[in-house]
């Protein structure tokens, strides 16, 4: 394992104006202190006006962008990163732009043969102008109950509600929509919820044991995901062989079909044949300390700062 | 890489989540109040904090006066103190309540951190699970929290632009006795609300006076925007009507700076005697350092005229929310015009709910707080609060444009989708909650 120190600092980039500024913060601090752990250089800094000052007064600094949500996983910084020839970690602009959007992400995945919910994508728009009545029935006959409403572009199950019966369907769909303009609507998928991550070192493309995730209250809510306490997580899963094998192909099959680099996470449902479903793949998954990647990274036995100053070593030397 | 063979982890990562205390149940992590984490960042107009501005304070010859503290009498200053709180400092408070109309002795007063300490310590003293607690419809957030630290229930009583209802009082006084409840004291702010920002007339006040002597009620009045009056005088406190029925607590947050952590708690004497001892119990003593910089602050700085320095500044920026609520809000919005204070409480057009309203706000760059959070049942949906203390009039102005704007694209999602609120979550302030005795 190569723990090179030849690069400069390593400016951890968390915060940001999205509604997930708060996570970011705390996987930030995570993951900045992982890396001081390690003996490296850390910046840790907002994305504010002087973010490119800051990159062009520092010698040779990689970047670690730990934004959740808006321009942190749409791509948006990443391009800006390329524009600067600042090496970072993480994926490129295209690929995190169809990872972020779930109503690109899923339906890449499954033209590419993984077994996904079948997503419908609305934007506002179209219930504005054909009539929200006649789309909100439709979408309850072609879909079916129980359904998932989600915003197409946030985290973190902001703006995601479970939709029992017709009538509540308005509302969720409503609330989906102030987390943004597009809604997707799959049906809900019953099973064991697993998360899996995907961890490109030294080449190789690795799924590292599922997490099982098990909510108190049932669903793996704001509240269920940073309240420690709150949800009872298995690493590795308790799944059978076959099952736990599926879903790490499933999860790296995503994160190649998308494009994705260096880490993801796949969240996967294990319906009760056994038979893995795909949700969706976070391009840059929350490294907090109730987070599953460092969960998932524990349970591989591996060590949570090396593996963030091995992907930090990765993409320097992709510039290099 | 080589990864070894995994053994299973089966965790809640909380060693202890099966050890804590019944009461801290409630104690965990929300998607609305992490949205606020946005509203600190300059590019959003933050309407929801309740921060004053304390810019205009002379720093640099308060950073002289602390350094000639330090050097002079460092050694008293920076050493334990009293549990009571520093005999200079309570009589620097008389004289500050002396401003409210209120006469007291220092003997009397127990200084706090914060008057929200004064406030758990009362809570502490007073109160068992299942205690009820009156409260305006709504109330602060923060006494809020506290009641429910302690397990209290919390029976809102219904407020109009006076102040809080005699009637709703005393009736929800008798429905309550008739149930077998306990209640402990009513905790009311009767000088600019928050988060209504609205102020009890002097007339409501005799009459919770009245309704205090009746039934034998002790009133917790929570006053720290008392001399922060923008329009005419500030009205006498309920303590200087009546010292047998009232805690009075007060705070140097407001009219000096909230970072010192200095409040105190003007209580009769047998209160004040389990106070101090709650106080020792829970931090030996109030910060001690803070208590003799703030004695320097009143003794050597002009700070009443500070105080008018303050009002000015606050009267442009609740001029400029009035001014923006007006140009920019939408048909069958209301909101209340505050005399005094930091706070103007808005209740949104039929159908709007400003919690689910909230994101949206955050991707407009504008934050306030949701009316929720004012009630400790679940009303308050159509409400919010906007606090006009922090930024300065233009951006102010620039923030209720903002707001104008989202409740716009909020209403026509409504009507796109022709979907109404649960009414049954709303009250206005004149038609306030029934008391909750359930």
């Amino acid at each position: 394992m190569n723990d090179s120190t030849s690069h400069g600092p390593i400016v951890v980039l968390a915060g940001g104006l999205s509604h997930e500024r708060d996570v970011s913060l705390r996987s930030g601090r995570r993951v900045a202190q992982a890396l001081r752990d390690r003996g490296r250089e850390v910046v840790e800094t907002d994305v504010t006006s002087g973010l490119i000052d800051l990159l062009d007064s520092l010698d040779n600094p990689v970047a670690f962008p730990m934004l959740h949500g808006g321009v942190g996983e749409d791509g948006g910084l990443q391009q800006v990163l390329s524009l600067l020839e600042v090496p970072y970690v993480g994926s490129p602009p295209a690929a995190c732009r169809r990872s972020f959007n779930k109503a690109i992400g899923g339906p890449l995945v499954a033209q590419a043969g993984l077994r996904t919910p079948e997503t419908v994508a609305l934007p506002h728009d179209m219930f504005r102008e054909l009539g929200a009545a006649h789309l909100v029935r439709a979408l309850g006959e072609r879909v079916g109950f129980p359904m998932m409403v989600k915003p197409a572009r946030s985290g973190s199950a902001l703006g995601c509600t479970r939709v029992t019966k017709p009538s509540d369907l308005p509302a969720a769909i409503v609330a989906a929509y102030s987390y943004g303009d597009v809604a997707v609507v799959q049906p809900y998928v019953e099973g064991t919820e697993v998360a899996v991550t995907v961890v490109e070192l030294d080449g190789e493309q690795v799924a590292l044991p599922a997490v099982e995730i098990r909510p108190e209250s049932g669903f793996y809510d704001y509240t269920a995901r940073y309240t420690a306490g709150h949800t009872r997580f298995l690493a590795p899963a308790e799944l059978g062989d076959d099952a736990a094998a599926a879903c790490a192909e499933m999860a790296v099959t995503a994160h190649r079909v998308l494009g994705l680099r260096d880490l993801s996470r796949a969240d996967i449902i294990v319906d009760a044949d056994g038979q893995p479903v795909f949700i969706e793949t976070n391009s840059a998954p929350g490294m907090t300390e109730t987070s599953l990647v460092p969960l998932s990274v524990e349970a591989a036995g591996y060590d949570f700062g090396l593996l963030c100053a091995q992907l930090v070593d990765n993409a320097w030397a992709r510039r290099s | 890489m080589s990864l070894p063979e995994p053994s299973r982890r089966d965790t809640r990562l909380d060693p202890y989540v099966d050890a804590y205390a019944e009461r801290t149940h409630g104690l965990q992590v929300s998607a609305v109040r992490a949205l606020f984490a946005v509203a600190n960042r300059p590019e959003v107009v933050s309407l929801a904090g309740g921060m004053p501005n304390i810019a205009d304070l002379p720093r640099e010859a308060l950073g002289r006066a602390v350094d000639r503290l330090i050097a002079d009498r460092g050694t008293q200053a920076m050493q334990y103190g009293s549990g009571q709180g520093e005999p200079f400092m309570r009589e620097k408070i008389v004289e500050v309540m002396v401003e409210e109309q209120i006469q007291a002795h220092a003997d009397d007063i127990v200084v706090t951190c914060g008057s929200q300490q004064a406030l758990d310590l009362i809570t502490r003293v007073f109160c068992d699970p299942g205690d009820v607690i009156l409260a305006e419809a709504p109330s602060y957030v923060g006494a809020l929290g506290t009641f429910h630290a302690y397990q209290c229930q919390v029976v809102h009583v219904a407020m109009d632009d006076h102040g809080l209802d005699p009637v709703a009082l005393r009736a929800a006084l008798v429905s309550l006795k008739a149930a077998g409840k306990r209640v402990k004291f009513l905790y009311t702010i009767p000088n600019y609300q928050n988060p209504s920002g609205v102020t009890q007339t002097l007339e409501r006040r005799r009459e919770l006076i009245a309704v205090a002597k009746e039934h034998d009620l002790l009133i917790l009045e929570d006053n720290p925007y008392g001399l922060l009056a923008l329009e005419g005088e500030p009205l006498p406190a309920l303590r200087s009507m009546d010292s047998e029925h009232v805690i009075y607590l007060g705070s140097f947050s407001k009219i000096f700076a909230p970072g010192f952590r200095v409040g105190w708690a003007l209580a009769p004497h047998a209160v004040r005697e389990k106070l101090v001892l709650t106080q020792e119990a829970a931090t030996l003593c109030p910060p001690v350092f803070s208590q003799y910089a703030i004695a320097t602050y009143l003794e050597e700085f002009d700070w009443r005229n500070q105080i008018i320095t303050f009002r000015d500044m606050y009267r442009a920026r609740r001029d400029a929310m009035i001014e923006g609520l007006n140009d920019h809000m939408v048909e069958g919005t209301t909101w209340t015009h505050p005399t005094g204070g930091f706070f103007v409480w808005v209740t949104l057009p039929e159908g709007l709910d400003s919690q689910a309203m909230l994101p949206r706000a955050v991707t407009a760059r504008v934050a306030f707080t949701p009316g929720t959070a004012f009630y400790a049942d679940g009303l308050g949906s159509r409400n919010m609060r906007l606090s006009f203390c922090f930024p300065t009039p233009e951006r102010i102005y620039e923030g209720t444009r903002r707001l104008g704007d989202v409740i716009k694209s909020e209403q026509d999602m409504h009507r796109t989708f022709g979907i109404d609120l649960d009414t049954a979550r709303h009250h206005d302030l004149t038609t306030g909650p029934a008391p909750d005795i359930s």
